[in-house]
């Protein structure tokens, strides 16, 4: 899925061009149709389940329905899925990051209280 | 030493365009947009983890069927983003910036909810100092001052949004944003799309709590 090779073949003429070319990958619109659906039917979904009284579990699947509907987001929307590797890289060790921080956080909340 | 006119001519000619570049730029920067509004996600969490009492009485406040409607107004307009992409990638410019157009219009009408729930809160009292807050558990008033900071920066990120939407708008008018050269529209979807991911959270988070 690279999409982004040097292709400065109408721009700048004398192809001493070393930036890298977007291009386009197969644009469509019906997937993106097809995920906005999806997206719908998952927020239908989290806001049916939050009516029922699930007690602890509810927080779970309220987050676990975000996060499905994030990735959708993330892959189709911002066209992860189809882009190159470092970005996925990028993503996996901000959201690391971001997990690390939190597990912390609660270690000195459930031991300090 | 000094230039042959060859070369000066070459040097004009070249024109700089890295578009993997400018996308890495964009992504690193929605990395550190993550970690603020992550920041802020530990904080909603550690206190929740506290206060899940008061956490769930103060949710009862917040009208759900006003948050689903945002929620679905801000799923549209991601879709209209990258529906706008795919058209320009098209060469279909006027239905690009009708996809566009969409897009402002769904950000617009979700501030103008924002307008109407926050000024429902302000009228009932519940606003920083405000006299209902503060006859509030501790509980409560942490969860309204998460709500105000977290929605509001929310808020200002669809406005700057629709800024940085509007100026690729008028570049894509003067056909310097092209089928062949689309990079800043794309930069704006993925800083539109990071800010629908964002509301993805906080919408279960702040209106599902029982």
């Amino acid at each position: 899925m690279e999409n982004n090779h040097l292709n400065g073949s109408d721009h700048g003429g004398h192809g001493h061009d070393d930036g890298h070319i977007a291009e386009a990958h197969h644009p469509s619109y019906g997937i993106n149709v097809l995920v906005w659906i999806g997206l719908l039917s998952l927020t239908a979904i989290t806001v049916a389940v939050a009516g029922i009284n699930l007690g602890s579990l509810a927080l779970t699947v309220a987050l676990m329905i975000a996060l499905v509907k994030s990735m959708f987001v993330i892959n189709f929307f911002m066209h992860l899925k189809f882009d190159n590797k470092v970005f996925k890289i990028f993503l996996g060790i901000c959201m690391v990051t971001f997990a690390v921080v939190m597990i912390l956080t609660f270690f000195d909340l459930t031991f300090r209280f | 030493m000094s230039y042959n006119t060859d070369t000066q001519e070459i040097q004009e000619t070249i024109i700089h365009r890295d578009d993997f570049g400018s996308k890495m730029g964009m992504w690193l920067f929605l990395f550190t947009e993550i970690l603020l509004f992550g920041g802020l996600f530990i904080l909603y969490a550690g206190y929740r983890y506290i206060y899940s009492d008061g956490f769930a009485a103060a949710a009862t406040e917040l009208d759900v069927l006003l948050g689903t409607i945002n929620t679905i107004i801000l799923l549209t307009s991601s879709l209209t983003v990258v529906l706008a992409i795919v058209a320009l990638q098209k060469n279909n410019k006027d239905l690009s910036l009708f996809f566009l157009w969409i897009t402002q219009a769904c950000g617009l009408i979700f501030m103008i909810n924002k307008y109407f729930e926050w000024g429902a809160k302000f009228h009932h009292g519940i606003y920083p100092k405000g006299p209902a807050l503060q006859n509030m558990s501790e509980g409560e008033a942490m969860y309204f001052g998460l709500y105000f900071v977290m929605t509001g920066l929310h808020g200002l990120h669809i406005l700057v949004g629709m800024g940085f939407i509007g100026y690729v708008m008028y570049k894509i008018k003067k056909d310097v944003i092209t089928a062949t050269n689309f990079q800043k529209l794309e930069n704006s979807g993925l800083y539109w799309h990071l800010v629908d991911i964002i509301w993805i959270f906080l919408f279960p988070l702040f209106y599902l709590i029982h």
